[in-house]
């Protein structure tokens, strides 16, 4: 990505009070759109990484609201979404940037219900802590502001999600596994 | 299978709960044999940790017999005995390989981390048996339980050797132990040690074994202070005492080199400053009482050390930071790093260098464990330490 010309230091552009998901590595987005980024370090290989993201028939695994990624050639695939209110979202996905063990990007197609593209970056940390994982995404919300809040307090809103998908993006390629305590089997509890 | 279970404040019942299964490759199943109440399930009883639902298993000093490892659990092998940490570690993360157990990355499911991560800045390892901020598992107070990484906590303990020797590796000891440590003990130190309940004692009994050249402990409960004593401590009743008068005429003037807190958020005391945090925790002005700790703050002699085992959950109201800063003291706190001690830790109670089973006052059914969180909390003096044993009638 070429540098920037920051006049406010070295912190992320995502963390940036007013924010611009062009600035933060996404051309394609409006500029207000809704802007998430979240960064994990992940104690594992980068090109590992890359190559189990890169298969998005993986993602379902660790993202909770996605119901399935189908392949429909090496740049586009077919994704179902869990929306708010027991709706499903479904749009096609094209891969407009990818380096094989550093970043993978993507947009929506036209006509998505949920128009997003994002970018996911792989970089070594350079402290032998393996690799820093920094997924930055923006959208343009489906619905009102009430809509957005709905799917806050659901757990759907994306920046919350963001965060949990790739905690469990970590647990798994670290521990081969998800965490869960999910009763009963997991986590037996009365009533 | 039967259970201890939450129902809320003051309100904990054995119920029949569904048996737990392997879920994820690395668990294992464990039938238990011995499980203690822990001075921090009183916090849990008296509701001051939030993120419990009644219904909630509780219970995280237990050990057992494994019944069935996952696929992927190559360590443990059916019939073996083992010992199972409260801290929940996958042992492949940051932490876990800097032996930062209590602070691993991953036992935490994603969606029950962000309250501590909101509280706390990051979010908290999980731990069995206490409360959804720390993962929801359910606990060890129960003739089974699921053990998540199971290759990495529980600790095998070899045939012939009696439960009760060894269950305090789940919790108790290596805290008292950790608590210990992190005073960083020199020749010649004199360690002061605030709480005789089992973790204060067991810090006794470490901060000796680490060298320190006096422990001084306080507490008001004749029984507990005798067990102090006993190990080898030189005893204060904070209820016949000035403590920082005393704590300074004993040392001389200088002061205690290391202090440990082993009281937590809700210390005992009749002080003027421990009525006001009663009234403001009662009014959620503050969440934490820290009477203790304040006294601990103005006790440690100038460059000295304060150690912190004692669980506190929130935020605490006039703080003495002027006191830590000016007299430059260090302090070390946190969960127990239980598995990077257990090894060690058994090691010496086989050779009968620590011993555990002086501090069980009480072996209960775990059918009458109800009684027992009443009395280990309404009756400190005479319940020191409450062992529960599944089936223990009929033997």
């Amino acid at each position: 990505m070429a540098k920037r010309n920051v006049p406010y230091g070295d912190a992320p552009e995502a963390t940036r009070k007013k924010a611009n998901p062009a600035a933060a590595g996404i051309p394609a987005a409006e500029d207000d759109d809704v802007l998430v980024a979240r960064s994990v370090t992940i104690n594992r290989p980068r090109r590992e990484l890359y190559e189990f993201w890169r298969d998005f028939r993986n993602l379902p695994i660790f993202m909770e609201n996605i119901e399935s990624v189908t392949i429909i050639d090496g740049v586009r695939s077919h994704w179902r979404v869990k929306g708010p209110a027991e709706s499903t979202l479904e749009w096609d996905s094209v891969v407009t940037e990818d380096v094989p063990g550093e970043v993978i990007a993507w947009t929506s197609a036209e006509g998505a219900s949920v128009p997003n593209a994002g970018r996911i970056e792989f970089k070594d940390s350079g402290n032998k802590r393996g690799t820093i994982v920094t997924a930055t995404m923006a959208y343009d919300p489906p619905g009102t502001k009430l809509g957005t809040l709905v799917a806050k307090m659901l757990g759907r809103e994306p920046k919350i999600q963001a965060r949990r998908d790739l905690r469990r993006f970590k647990q798994l390629m670290e521990t081969g596994e998800v965490p869960t305590s999910e009763p009963p089997v997991a986590a037996p509890r009365a009533n | 299978m039967r259970a201890l279970t939450w129902q809320g404040k003051h309100d904990v019942r054995v119920e029949t709960v569904p048996d737990p299964g392997i879920v994820n490759p690395r668990d294992a199943i464990i039938r238990i044999t011995s499980t203690a109440i822990c001075g921090s399930d009183l916090h849990l009883y008296d509701h001051t940790i939030p993120g419990m639902k009644s219904g909630d298993v509780l219970g995280h000093e237990f050990m057992g017999e494994v019944v069935e490892v996952g696929s992927a659990s190559h360590k443990l092998k059916v019939g073996q005995r083992v010992v199972v940490p409260f801290v929940i570690a996958c042992g492949g993360c940051f932490f876990c390989q800097k032996q930062q157990f209590a602070a691993c990355d991953n036992s935490n499911p994603a969606e029950k981390s962000d309250p501590s991560e909101m509280a706390y800045g990051y979010p908290m390892a999980a731990a069995f048996g206490y409360s959804h901020l720390t993962g929801g598992y359910a606990g060890g107070q129960a003739e089974y339980a699921r053990v998540p990484f199971a290759d990495v906590g529980p600790i095998v303990i070899p045939d012939g050797i009696d439960d009760d020797k060894v269950l305090f590796l789940s919790d108790i000891l290596p805290t008292g132990w950790m608590a210990a440590v992190n005073c960083d003990i020199e020749p010649g130190d004199v360690v002061a040690v605030w709480g005789c309940g089992p973790v204060g004692l067991f810090a006794v009994q470490s901060a000796l074994a680490l060298g320190a050249h006096r422990v001084i402990a306080i507490d008001h409960h004749p029984r507990r202070l005798q067990l102090a004593q006993k190990l080898g401590a030189e005893i204060i009743d904070f209820e016949q005492v000035q403590v920082r008068e005393a704590l300074y005429e004993m040392t001389g003037g200088i002061g205690p080199d290391a202090c440990i807190d082993a009281v937590g958020m809700e210390s005992h005391g009749m002080t003027p400053d421990n009525i006001l945090d009663h009234v403001k925790v009662k009014t959620f002005m503050a969440t934490d009482r820290v009477h203790a700790l304040r006294q601990i703050i103005l006790a440690t002699r100038k460059g000295g050390r304060v150690s912190i085992p004692g669980v506190y959950g929130g935020i605490a109201d006039k703080f003495p930071i002027g006191a830590l800063m000016e007299k430059g003291l260090t302090i070390k706190s946190g969960q127990t790093h239980v598995q990077k001690y257990t090894a060690q830790l058994l090691e010496m109670i086989l050779e009968g260098q620590l011993d555990t089973t002086f501090l069980i006052s009480h072996r209960m059914d775990l059918e009458d464990a109800a009684e027992g969180y009443a009395n280990f909390k309404e009756k400190q003096n005479e319940y020191t330490k409450v062992v529960l044993k599944p089936k223990f009638r009929r033997h």
